[in-house]
């Protein structure tokens, strides 16, 4: 339990032969203690050489990592006081699952009966207590990721490191472990970094999530402000699902204070979106990505309003998603409980000012989002 | 549909008989001939029914051969000895050598490193007789001929590039996050490397073990230049029946049995280890 800081750190692989790979690009990030936070991400992002280099299974090409006040860097993994859930679960063959669990405390020379019994207790947490005699091996692949995931909730370490702690479980079983391992984690003032590719994952269990693509960390934010100010279009179309809708536009003030022109794929004008508020740092004509997300459109007219067309309609018994289509651009409504249309029907509908999110077309950075100047809104 | 299962079966069980006794032939042929005097052995047509004899297995025990131009001293016990010595203080040198090698290649990158590795390798595509002269002058120079130190060193030849290349593979299929747990649970990388990459190779390490054995066993030509009669294994020293007054094929077979006898041994007692190393893939989760 410490404070975890990374400082510019960059990871570069230097295949023979081959280009140099920047894996992890001047990752900076502060974590409290006791934090937890996710790092999600798809494959190749640079989040498991981001954990790797934590534990000190890969060398850092340069910044720094400290842990507390102690610089990490070149200390040895066994030195770092850090715990580990390994994705592949790494578990020592010829041992129990009981004595893998139990493995470093044994090894610290706790006595064989208090081992046994914390032992116990983290078996209990994650369902494993019918496993603990039985040799790795023989027990299932969710139970192996399980008794990893205990070997390192186990020991008291400065900073935990999980890696696709729960790939291998039911669903069922994902969601209930994952309420208790927040628990634990937070009842014990754990300070944990994990690494998941599942955003439902994420959000149900960190603090704040670090979003990381192509080695660059994008944002690094709670489960709320990612889904709210995503920071650039990148975070937007990654967070939320179904995600969000996105459309190339270009802002128009000639009709009103902020009028949005959305713009089909050979760049002509689909149809337009009228807002009667200005807002500041936005020109006119300046080429913008429009990002709403679909479960903030309302339905019938209003401000914003589109008139479209029914094009795809499923109800899913707590939700309907219904595609809609106008001049040749589809976008996804998600309304809460049955809504009925037809294919073919028109259909209208309105994004008010708080469900829109701005992003700059060059640099793919946010430039407004609509909940910034309707806070109250939000949460409606 | 039963008809063509035990008809399958039959075909089946015809054909390996025939596999079995087309490679096990010249064995068994050999442990007859072992029994044999040398004019039975001559005969023509060779017959399977003859009087067995332990003569061929007496003069090499006694180490003395009556031939019609004298008396022969035989060495085969001082080679069969030489042969155990040989071989088993090559395979442990090059396990001792090898085996860490082996798990630097799998697990560290380094300049040149596959180089190395590859150099290694070569050592076993040139055909020894293209060394063997040049070293015989040189270890004339330096002493080495016809000691075993010269010959082990020679050996290695043989055996390292062998324990090298499997074991590097084993070290290769084993999980590195199995190590990384290990060390980050506390230990350090030598104790790492005895305590979790040294077991869980272990398979491989016998199979190579085994494999290299055999073929040091069976080497002939090194020593044939290198050493000298009371240096000779067995390989070499079946030449001595290749006497002046005739081929001993009697003895040259009951020599034959006894030398394969060792080898047999740790084959047999290594198979379960061989069995142990297919079955790794369990281990991998």
């Amino acid at each position: 339990m410490a404070t975890l800081t990374l400082d510019k750190v960059s990871k570069v692989y230097q295949a023979r032969r081959a280009a140099p790979v920047l894996a992890v690009d001047a990752v900076d990030m502060a974590i409290a203690d006791g934090e937890i936070v996710g790092l999600l991400g798809s494959s190749g992002c640079g989040k498991t050489s981001t954990l790797r280099m934590i534990a000190g299974f890969e060398d850092v090409t340069s910044g720094a990592i400290e842990v507390g006040e102690r610089v990490i860097n070149d200390l040895l993994p066994a030195e770092r006081n850090i715990a580990m859930a390994f994705e592949g679960y790494a578990l020592y063959p010829p041992l129990r699952v009981k004595d893998n669990i139990g493995f470093a405390l044994l090894r610290d020379r706790q006595p064989r009966a208090e081992v046994d019994r914390k032992v116990k207790e983290v078996a209990a947490l994650l369902e494993i207590e019918s496993a603990l005699e039985r040799y790795p091996p023989m027990i299932s692949a969710g139970q192996q990721q399980r008794t990893s995931l205990a070997r390192a909730l186990i020991r008291s370490a400065d900073v935990f490191l999980l890696d696709e702690p729960m790939s291998q479980l039911e669903p069922q079983l994902r969601a209930v472990l994952r309420a208790r391992l927040k628990d634990w984690l937070i009842s014990r003032k754990m300070t944990t970094v994990f690494v998941t590719h599942d955003q439902t994952e994420a959000i149900a269990l960190a603090d704040r999530i670090a979003v990381m693509e192509q080695g660059v960390l994008q944002q690094l934010a709670s489960p709320e402000e990612l889904k709210e100010r995503p920071a650039n279009l990148f975070v937007a179309s990654f967070i939320g699902e179904p995600p969000m809708n996105l459309f190339a536009a270009r802002v128009d003030r000639s009709r009103s204070d902020l009028g949005l022109v959305v713009l089909d794929d050979q760049g002509e004008k689909a149809f337009r979106l009228d807002f009667d508020e200005a807002v500041d740092g936005l020109a006119d004509g300046q080429a913008v990505h429009l990002g709403i997300r679909p479960h903030r459109f309302r339905l019938g007219p209003g401000p914003g309003a589109v008139d479209a067309t029914v094009v795809s309609h499923s109800w899913l018994g707590d939700q309907t998603h219904i595609g809609l289509e106008r001049a040749g651009t589809t976008f996804i409504l998600v309304a809460n409980g049955e809504v009925h249309a037809a294919i073919g029907d028109p259909f209208t509908v309105h994004a008010p000012m708080s469900a829109i999110h701005l992003f700059d077309a060059e640099t793919d950075q946010a430039v407004f989002h609509g909940s910034e100047f309707r806070g109250s809104e939000l949460r409606g | 549909m039963q008809r063509q299962t035990s008809l399958g079966r039959v075909v089946r069980v015809g054909l390996l008989t025939m596999v079995g006794l087309f490679f096990l032939f010249p064995i068994f042929w050999v442990f007859l001939m072992s029994f044999q005097t040398n004019q039975e052995i001559l005969r023509i047509p060779p017959s399977l029914f003859f009087e067995p004899t332990l003569h061929n297995y007496q003069v090499l025990f006694s180490g003395r051969l009556e031939t019609q131009t004298g008396t022969l001293e035989v060495r085969f016990m001082q080679n069969l000895m030489n042969s155990v010595i040989l071989a088993t203080s090559s395979v442990a040198l090059s396990l001792v050598l090898g085996i860490p090698a082996a798990y630097a290649f799998a697990r560290f990158k380094f300049r040149l490193g596959e180089d190395i590795a590859f150099t290694l390798l070569s050592f076993r595509f040139a055909p020894p007789l293209l060394v063997l002269l040049p070293l015989a002058i040189y270890f004339q120079q330096l002493g080495l001929i016809n000691t075993y130190t010269g010959l082990i060193w020679v050996y290695q030849l043989i055996t390292l590039p062998l324990i090298l290349w499997i074991v590097r593979g084993y070290f290769e299929d084993i999980s590195e996050d199995i190590e990384h747990a290990y060390r980050i649970d506390g230990n350090g990388w030598f104790k790492t490397f005895w305590k979790i990459a040294i077991p869980l190779a272990k398979p491989g390490i016998a199979a190579a073990t085994l494999l290299s054995f055999i073929f040091a066993w069976n080497n002939f030509v090194f020593a044939l230049i290198l050493a000298s009669a009371d240096k000779q294994p067995v390989t070499v020293g079946a030449l001595a029946f290749v006497t002046a007054s005739g081929i001993q094929y009697g003895q040259i077979a009951a020599s034959i049995v006894l030398s394969v006898t060792p080898t047999l041994a740790l084959a047999l007692y290594a198979q379960r280890y061989l069995v142990e190393g297919l079955s790794l893939g369990a281990v991998k989760g």
